[in-house]
């Protein structure tokens, strides 16, 4: 049994990490919101799993929200956003695709090597469970930044909150994480779709952030 | 009443406010509404002073650290409330804010108030986080209310950083989760800050020491420190110039509470490294980098973004050198930093409204067009570049003598950091204040009193600090160990 | 007698993909075409198309040197002999030893050497472009290749296939998400290196699209057949790699009875067809990428890999 539960947790971290740099290669904005929503159930997936094996029925709900939020409304949203803004065709990139994806190799090996170093005290699931939290956090992170357009920096950073979900789940015991994924879904969920994105699209009619810079008012 | 009472009420009244404000119309009563529920949080605050204190909760708790920054946060949110109802009329007036988000910005603001508040007295470190997000979100919103393409973009960085900052500061808070479990046992006890600090000397040092990279990046995002400020001056140049204060004088802070609380539990573990050196890097690198920075500012708010930018660096490190006498200087500078910075914006902000420009070569001779606001910029520039009689210069002094008495090389950067900057604020001074007056000569609708107040209290500490106050200082200072 | 009988069943083993293999590629051909509503040729097309071009004359370029005539009994000595060492329907056969991962990556490098060498030996541009074309395509999907060897070699302890699939059939192996991503990894250098779509199109005449075909157009006759069994072989090759690694069921093991050989031989035949149906699915279902999007695609076979590689650190053996 034991082994079981560790495998199949193993299996649906590694998943989220897999998918992570799935969402590095995409270059199509609607592809992209395709794999965060894949993220979020095998998110979902493994947060319920987490719930199952330590036998934390409020673990449950953070699963449904994952699932529910993340796989469905807010894909949806910015797909509707997408559409009406018209901007599914490029992602666009500051640097290549292939460069990206050996970056994250390496972050992914740096999380490894640093994580597994430090939690030698720490039980098998949890210590598997926060080496690949790191990674999907880092390589959400290195989305953010490689990234110029809007919607994929909100994608990056709740792939980075996946990593973040998964973390706090996998952390034994943990209390508050119900609250803390609440207050990142919903706040980001909001402040992200609600204000941003509208109000960006209002006044430029575009999302890249790249266009933003040239009304920076320090550069004259 | 008791201090918890009191703890509530400094939490309650801002939330209650916040609701109220969101439902109301109208100009004149929200915006006193805003006063009131400011003074009324202040008057909590104050009271805990005397209160005695009660035993630590699993979720708040008062000790001699939060107290101080309690009421300087409290304060500060009063003057600001008070500046910004002045400024807030001249805004409707020109009709860059509409009285929807008018009303909005009344509830974000009491929002703010309360996130604040809540990190400060939050003996959860995850409830801690939950509040300096909440904090941050509303001032994201906040900074940019006026959607312009400039403050839009403001936001969107402030946003981007913050976030990542924030979501560093939770991985960090979940490992010292991890480390703290098999000593202290699962649930709650193990995020409780009162639990941890009496029992991290057994926690593991290795999970601890990655724990505090995590937070020091992630919370260190927030205090502005170097390599991760980029969102610092575009949030203060494009918001509202009362929310530049409260960033300035209030928000920063709030970050640099959650580092020292951090820094206190790693100080406790014998195995673990020592935060200090770490602090006092990064400390210095923000110093002498904003203090460069400084010189090719064009914008006045960023100019004094910039210069928060190099205070906080100050501060860093004044706390990574540690000690009694180091802690000291830190708390103090902390203080008159705040004080002296939001006087200083509360300035600038009626400046700005009147010459209609932040370009600081627009804004000439103010001394002979707008006496009042002109000295009390000059007063605080004065004060903030570190001259005498001015607080800041008896805190900064205490920092550089300290830093001498122990390293006396680490002296050198700082000091030069220091004068570099010293040397772009003078400069730009000179030229804001003197000359020959450009731009509008129109009669100012400003309130002073909040700006002097602050200098006039920065002034006072430049001469003459109170016992009470030094002794509940030099407590605090060996608290922070 | 035991030595007779082993290399018997080495030597059955040997024979069976010698006849498989043209049987796989007109099974996926059959397929495909049942897939986009056509007829289709009969199953055992391509074994008449060999012996047609066996009985053919050979057509040679006047400046064909002595590489452009050995080459094709050179492709087809090391793929064949690549493809009989793969465990088919048994492991720990007579040559099992020589079964190693890397030798058979090194078979099949040499292989891909003599054809891209004869790509050019006779000077037309379309054989150099389909040989400078091919080398690229192996300078990313070798290394994936490799890589995913380490993975699976790491896992079993040996780089040799016979453990590698006792191993694998084993229960203490578990899910691990290493060997998920080295079979994906797996899959997709497969189907660049058997000049499948979406990286090439085994069944085009279009000049500036072809890889594969580019570099053997000079060749006709026995030549050309020799080429096309290779070719086959090469794609009987994978299928039982991926088999013998990834589904080692039913694999009889060494000194097993007749028995066990039939059931070990009818599950791959079983596999096989699985594999081909997969295939056929797969390519009727993409379309073929542009040449210059190939690298990408390695690329994240290469990328699969490493990350295969280093997830196995986070292992169960924590």
């Amino acid at each position: 049994m034991n082994g079981l539960s560790f495998d199949v947790a193993h299996l649906l971290a590694g998943g989220l990490v897999l998918i992570s740099f799935m969402m590095l290669y995409q270059d199509r904005l609607y592809s992209l919101l395709n794999i965060f929503a894949m993220q979020a159930v095998v998110l979902a997936l493994a947060v319920a799993w987490q719930a199952f094996v330590q036998d934390a029925p409020h673990l449950y709900v953070t699963a449904l929200i994952a699932l529910v939020l993340k796989a469905i409304i807010i894909p949806v949203a910015l797909h509707r956003t997408i559409e009406r803004l018209g901007i599914h065709r490029e992602v666009e990139t500051v640097v290549g695709i292939g460069l990206t994806m050996l970056a994250g190799i390496g972050l992914v090996a740096l999380s490894l090597l640093l994580m597994l170093r430090v939690t030698i005290g720490v039980d098998a699931l949890a210590r598997e469970d926060l080496s690949f939290a790191l990674c999907v956090v880092l390589l959400g992170l290195l989305m953010m930044v490689t990234r110029r357009n809007a919607v994929s920096q909100i994608v990056g950073f709740m792939s980075l909150e996946n990593g973040l979900v998964l973390a706090a789940t996998g952390a034994k015991g943990m209390p508050l994480v119900v609250e803390i994924s609440v207050a990142f879904s919903v706040l980001v969920a909001f402040i992200v779709i609600g204000v941003f994105l509208f109000r960006i699209r209002e006044r430029f009619d575009t999302v890249d952030v790249g266009a933003l810079h040239r009304s920076r008012g320090d550069s004259e | 009443m008791t201090a918890f009472d009191a703890i509530r009420a400094v939490l309650i009244i801002p939330a209650l406010a916040a609701g109220l404000l969101a439902a109301l119309p109208g100009y004149r009563v929200t915006s006193r509404i805003n006063v009131v529920a400011s003074l009324l949080t202040l008057l909590a605050a104050g009271s805990l002073f005397f209160l005695a204190r009660p035993e630590p909760g699993s979720y708040l708790f008062i000790d001699d650290l939060n107290i101080v920054f309690i009421v300087l946060n409290c304060f500060v949110g009063f003057t600001t409330s008070v500046f910004s109802m002045t400024y807030i009329a001249h805004e409707l007036e020109t009709g860059k804010l509409t009285p929807v988000y008018l009303r909005f910005y009344h509830a974000m603001f009491q929002i703010m108030m309360f996130g604040m508040n809540l990190a400060f007295v939050s003996n959860n470190i995850g409830l801690m986080w939950v509040a300096v997000e909440l904090a941050t979100l509303s001032t994201v919103l906040m900074v940019g209310i006026y959607r312009t393409p400039a403050a839009l973009e403001a936001a969107w960085k402030y946003f981007i950083l913050g976030s990542v900052g924030i979501a560093l500061a939770l991985f960090g808070t979940i490992l010292v989760y991890m480390a703290a479990q098999p000593v202290v046992g699962e649930g709650t006890d193990a995020m409780v800050w009162t639990v941890l600090i009496q029992k991290v000397s057994a926690f593991d040092p290795a999970l601890l020491n990655v724990a505090f990279v995590f937070l020091l990046l992630g919370y260190g995002t927030k205090v502005g420190l170097a390599p991760l400020h980029a969102w610092l001056p575009d949030a203060h140049a494009e918001g509202p110039t009362p929310i530049s204060a409260v960033l300035s004088g209030l928000l920063l802070n709030v970050a640099l509470y959650a580092l020292l609380r951090f820094k206190m539990l790693l100080a406790a573990n014998p195995a673990a490294i020592s935060p200090g050196p770490l602090m006092v890097i990064l400390g210095l690198v923000s110093l002498i980098f904003a203090a460069f920075m400084l010189y090719r500012r064009r914008d006045i708010k960023r100019l004094f973004a910039y210069s928060s930018i190099e205070h906080m660096g100050i501060i860093v490190f004044a706390f990574g050198m540690g000690g009694p006498l180091a802690n000291f200087a830190g708390l103090l500078h902390m203080v008159m930093h705040s004080l002296t910075k939001s006087g200083i914006f509360y300035a600038v902000g009626h400046i700005a409204q009147i010459k209609g420009t932040q370009r600081i070569a627009d804004i000439r001779g103010l001394t002979s067009t707008h006496p009042w606001l002109g000295w009390g910029l000059v007063l605080g520039v004065v004060g903030i570049a570190g001259l005498p009689p001015l607080g800041i210069f008896m805190s900064e002094f205490l920092v550089v003598s300290s830093t001498f008495a122990r390293q006396p090389l680490l002296a050198i950067p700082l000091v030069f950091g220091l004068l570099v900057a010293f040397g772009a604020l003078l400069l730009r001074l000179t030229g804001v204040a003197f000359g020959e007056p450009t731009g509008s000569t129109a009669p100012a609708r400003a309130s002073y009193v909040p700006m002097y107040a602050h200098f006039l209290l920065v002034l006072g500490a430049g001469f003459y600090l109170p016992p009470p106050l030094v002794s509940w200082f030099q407590n605090v200072a060996g608290l922070l160990g | 007698m035991a030595l007779i009988l082993d290399l018997l069943v080495q030597g059955s083993q040997m024979a069976l993909v010698l006849a498989l293999a043209p049987l796989l590629t007109g099974f996926v051909r059959k397929v495909k075409a049942r897939l986009t509503r056509r007829q289709g040729a009969s199953i055992i097309q391509p074994y008449r198309d060999l012996l047609r071009l066996l009985r053919k004359e050979v057509v040679l370029a006047q400046n064909a040197s002595w590489l452009f005539r050995s080459a094709p009994y050179l492709i087809f000595a090391t793929t064949w002999v690549a493809a009989a060492l793969v465990p088919t329907f048994a492991t720990g056969l007579y040559f099992s030893w020589t079964a190693d991962l890397i030798a058979l990556v090194a078979l099949l490098g040499s292989a891909r050497f003599y054809q891209a060498l004869a790509g050019m030996d006779v000077g037309t541009s379309f054989g150099g472009i389909g040989s400078s074309r091919e080398v690229m395509i192996a300078s990313f999907a070798e290394p994936a290749m490799l890589l995913t060897v380490f993975t699976v070699a790491l896992v079993a302890g040996s780089t040799q296939l016979s453990t590698i699939a006792e191993v694998m059939s084993s229960s203490h192996v578990g899910l691990r998400v290493s060997l998920g991503m080295a079979l994906f990894a797996m899959i997709m250098v497969a189907i660049a290196e058997n000049a499948r779509i979406p990286v090439d199109n085994p069944a085009t005449h279009l000049e500036l699209t072809m890889v594969h075909e580019a570099m053997i157009l000079e060749y006709s006759g026995r030549h050309l057949a020799l080429i096309e069994f290779a070719a086959s072989l090469k794609l009987l090759l994978y299928c039982s790699l991926i088999a013998c690694i990834f589904m080692p069921w039913s694999l009889a093991s060494a000194e097993a009875g007749p028995v066990a050989y039939l059931v070990g031989g009818v599950v791959y035949l079983g596999k096989l067809v699985l594999l081909g149906f997969a295939l056929a699915v797969f390519e009727t279902a993409i379309a073929k990428m542009r040449v210059f999007r190939v690298p990408q695609f390695l690329g994240a076979a290469l990328m699969l890999s490493l990350l295969g590689t280093l997830l196995l650190f986070v292992s169960r053996t924590l």
